[in-house]
C-alpha cells in the first residue's frame, strides 16, 4: 500500500488543481469542444511492461484524432478505495471516454458508471459491464503458443523455465499454452514452473530464472511484470521469451522474441464510436486475429524453417484453423479436459485451473 | 541432489543474502548506540536509486557504490537531525523516512525506468576461480560480496575489540554516564546513524546495479525490513545477523529449487518459509533471555539529550 503512496498523493494534489482550473473555464464550452478522455493506470509507464502498451494506445489516438480530443492520464493508481477516487475525480473533471487498465479497478469502476451514466467506461481484462460500461481484454495465451513453439523447437535440454507471479487463470492458461505450441513441434519438451508470488520483485524472478537454469531448463519465459528475467537470462548467456513489451534491450543477444500486447487499434475504434455516437457496452476478448497479441520481431538467433512454422501457425489462428486449446486436451492427470473435435469454450478457459500434459510439478491450488 | 546443484544454491545463497547483510549490519552499529531507525527500506532504495543513475550516466560503477553510500548517509543524516538534535520520536521519523525514501526515488527514478544498464560482473581469479567448487563457491562473486564480508570482519572487531566500539556500546547502554565520562553522546548517535545509511545504500546498490542491475521503483521489495528484523532476532551480535541473512537467502533460493523440481508442496507455503525459518532459528539459538538483556541496548530507541540530564 505504502508502494505509491506518496507519488499518488502528488497526483492527486495536481489532479484537484487540474479540476479546479477546468472548472474556472466551464462558462467556455461549446459545442465542438474537444472529446475528453482520461486513462486510470496500475503502475507507472515507464519504457516497457503492461501500462507501456497501453499507452502506446493513448499516443495513437492523440495521433489519430488530434484537436478532436483531449487524453489526460493517471499512473500508479492502486487497486481498492484509492482507484474510485481517482476514477471518480476524472469523471467529475469532464472526462466523457474513461478507461481503466487493471483488473482491481472493476468493482470501483462499476460504481462510478452507476454515478455517471453520461460517461462511458472500458474496464481492461474484468468481466463486468452495465449500460455505460464495457471490458476488453487480450488473448494472451494465443502469443504464448505461437513462442511455445519458436522455445519447443529451439530447446536443447528439453527443459522449459517459466517464471510465473500467482496462480490464477490468466497466468495458467498462458503457461498451458506455452507448452502446448512446443509440444506442437517437440513432443518431448517440457515446461518447469516456478511461482514467485509477486507480480513485482525484480531480486525474487531474477533468483528463480537463475534456480531454473541450474536446473537444466535453456529458455527462460516469464509471467511477471519486471524485466529481471530476461536480463538474468543474457547475464547467465540463456535464451529467453519476453512478455508485455519487447525487451530485447535487455536481452540483446539471448531474448528471442517477446509476446507483446497491442491496444492500439482497440482505442481508437472505442474514441471513433464514441465520436459517431455509436458506442456500445461491449466484452472485447481479441487475439492475434485482431492484433491485440503478437511476437516481437525474431532474434537472428531463430533458424528460418521455426520461423515460417510460426508464420504458419498465425496465419492457421487468423483463419480460425488452429485454436491453441483444440481437442483433444488432456491434463497431466491424464484426464481428458477437452474432447477432441472440439475447441475449449471461453467460459472454461477462463477458469482454468489445471496443469496439461507435459508441465512438471503440481498446480498450486 | 547432486554436488553440483547443491554449489550452485549456495553460491546464489550467497548473492540472495549480501543486500541483507549489509542494511543489517549497518542497522546493527545503529542500534548499538541506542538508536533504533526503521527507515532502513528507504535509505536503500534511495540507495539503489542514486546508484543506478550514476552508474547509467557515467559507467562508473565504482562511483556508483559510493554515490549509493552517499544517498543513503543523505537520508539518514535527516534522520539523525529529527531525532537526535530535534528529539522527535524516533519510531514514527523511521516509519516516515521509508515512506519518504520510496517516494522520492520513484520521483527522481522516473527517466531510469527500464534503461538498460551493464551491472557489476563477477570477478575472475585466474586457476581459483576455476577450481572445482570452491571456485564456484569462493572465488566467483562481484565484488561487493567480498565488500560485505570485509565490513563483517570490520565491524566484530569495531565493536568488540576497539576502544571507539567500547565507546559507541557504552552510549548505547547508557547515554547519561558515558555523557558524565566525557563522551560526546550526540556526535556518536550521528556517526552511528550515518554509518547505518551509507551502508544501506551500499545494500541498495548492490541491488539496483549488480544482483539485477536495473531500476523499477520499490524494487527493494521489503528487503529493509527483513534487515531490520534480523537484527532484533539475532539478539543484535554480528556472527547470528550473518547467519540469519545466509539462512534467509539460503531458504528463499532453496524453495525456487524445490519448486523446479516438482516437489509438492503448495508455492505460497514455500515462499512464506524463509520468514518462518529464519524465525525459528534464531529464536532458538537465541533463547536465553539472560544473553539478550545483555546485548540488547538497554537505551534503544530513548530520546537522549545533555541538556536533559
Amino acid at each position: 500500500m505504502t508502494k505509491y503512496s506518496l507519488a499518488l498523493r502528488f497526483k492527486t494534489l495536481m489532479s484537484s488543481l487540474l479540476l479546479a482550473s477546468s472548472m474556472a473555464v466551464a462558462g467556455s464550452a461549446s459545442a465542438d469542444e474537444p472529446l475528453k478522455i482520461g486513462f486510470a493506470h496500475v503502475s507507472p509507464i515507464g519504457d516497457a511492461g503492461w501500462t507501456y502498451q497501453h499507452d502506446l494506445g493513448r499516443k495513437a489516438i492523440e495521433e489519430k484524432f488530434g484537436d478532436k480530443i483531449q487524453v489526460k492520464y493517471i499512473e500508479s493508481v492502486p487497486e481498492g478505495a484509492e482507484a474510485e477516487r481517482v476514477i471518480r475525480d476524472l469523471a467529475s473533471s469532464g472526462n466523457k471516454l474513461i478507461f481503466g487498465t487493471s483488473f482491481g479497478f472493476m468493482n470501483p469502476m462499476v460504481k462510478v458508471a452507476k454515478a455517471f451514466p453520461e460517461t462511458y467506461f472500458e474496464h481492461a481484462t474484468g468481466y463486468k459491464t452495465e449500460a455505460n460500461l464495457g471490458n476488453y481484454n487480450a488473448r494472451f495465451y494465443e502469443g504464448r503458443y505461437l513462442s511455445g513453439i519458436i522455445a519447443g523447437s529451439m530447446t536443447k535440454s528439453n527443459t522449459l523455465g517459466y517464471v510465473a507471479a500467482f496462480p490464477i487463470p490468466e497466468v495458467v492458461m498462458g503457461i498451458n499454452a506455452y507448452i502446448r505450441g512446443a509440444q506442437s513441434v517437440n513432443p518431448k519438451a517440457e515446461v518447469k514452473v516456478v511461482w514467485v508470488n509477486a507480480w513485482f520483485d525484480p531480486g525474487r524472478e531474477r533468483e528463480a530464472t537463475v534456480a531454473l537454469i541450474d536446473q537444466g531448463a535453456d529458455i527462460i519465459t516469464h509471467h511477471t511484470d519486471s524485466t529481471a528475467v530476461v536480463s538474468a537470462a543474457e547475464e547467465k548467456g540463456k535464451y529467453s521469451i519476453g512478455y508485455n513489451s519487447d525487451m530485447s534491450k535487455y536481452g540483446p543477444k539471448y531474448q528471442l522474441t517477446a509476446v507483446t500486447h497491442h491496444w492500439e487499434q482497440f482505442y481508437i475504434d472505442q474514441v471513433q464510436q464514441v465520436l459517431d455516437k455509436t458506442w456500445k457496452p461491449t466484452s472485447i476478448w481479441g487475439g492475434v486475429k485482431e492484433g491485440m497479441i503478437g511476437l516481437s520481431p525474431l532474434n537472428p538467433a531463430v533458424p528460418k524453417e521455426v520461423a515460417d512454422k510460426v508464420e504458419q501457425a498465425k496465419a492457421d489462428m487468423i483463419a480460425g484453423k488452429l485454436h491453441p486449446f483444440a481437442g483433444p486436451v488432456v491434463d497431466q492427470d491424464g484426464k481428458e479436459r477437452v474432447a477432441a473435435g472440439s475447441n475449449i469454450s471461453d467460459e472454461d478457459l477462463s477458469k482454468m485451473d489445471y496443469y496439461v500434459k507435459g508441465i512438471q510439478g503440481k498446480l498450486p491450488k | 541432489m547432486d554436488m553440483n546443484t547443491l554449489v550452485l544454491i549456495l553460491a546464489a545463497t550467497v548473492a540472495a543474502a549480501i543486500p541483507l547483510i549489509f542494511a543489517a549490519l549497518g542497522e546493527l552499529v545503529v542500534e548499538k548506540s541506542g538508536v533504533l531507525n526503521l527507515g532502513v527500506e528507504g535509505m536503500m532504495v534511495v540507495g539503489a536509486v542514486f546508484a543506478f543513475m550514476t552508474a547509467a550516466e557515467t559507467g562508473q560503477l565504482w562511483l556508483a557504490v559510493i554515490v549509493g553510500a552517499l544517498a543513503g548517509a543523505g537520508m539518514a543524516l535527516m534522520f539523525g537531525f529529527i531525532t537526535l538534535s530535534l528529539m522527535a520520536n524516533q519510531v514514527a521519523t523511521g516509519l516516515a523516512l521509508t515512506i519518504f525514501g520510496i517516494g522520492l526515488s520513484a520521483f527522481i527514478g522516473q527517466g531510469y525506468t527500464s534503461v538498460a544498464l551493464d551491472g557489476l560482473k563477477e570477478i575472475s581469479i585466474p586457476v581459483l576461480s576455476s577450481l572445482p567448487i570452491v571456485g564456484k563457491l569462493l572465488f566467483s562473486y562481484n565484488i561487493l560480496v567480498y565488500l560485505a564480508v570485509v565490513a563483517f570482519v570490520g565491524i566484530w572487531w569495531f565493536l568488540y575489540k576497539s576502544r571507539a566500539g567500547l565507546i559507541l556500546r557504552a552510549v548505547g547502554e547508557s547515554p547519561s554516564s558515558a555523557h558524565a565520562l566525557g563522551y560526546r553522546v550526540i556526535r556518536v548517535r550521528y556517526l552511528a546513524v550515518l554509518f547505518g545509511g551509507a551502508m544501506a545504500g551500499v545494500g541498495g546498490a548492490y541491488l539496483s546495479i549488480a544482483y539485477t542491475p536495473l531500476w523499477a521503483e520499490g524494487m527493494t521489495a521489503g528487503r529493509g525490513w527483513i534487515a531490520l528484523a534480523l537484527v532484533v532476532f539475532a539478539t543484535w551480535r554480528p556472527g547470528r545477523v550473518l547467519i540469519g541473512a545466509l539462512l534467509f537467502g539460503g531458504v528463499t533460493i532453496a524453495q525456487f529449487h524445490v519448486q523446479g523440481l516438482g516437489v509438492e508442496i503448495p508455492s505460497q507455503f514455500l515462499s512464506m518459509l524463509p520468514y518462518l525459518a529464519t524465525i525459528i532459528v534464531l529464536v532458538l539459538i537465541s533463547r536465553d533471555a539472560g544473553v539478550i538483556r545483555l546485548n540488547a541496548p538497554a537505551s534503544l530507541g530513548q530520546p537522549w539529550h545533555n541538556e536533559l540530564h
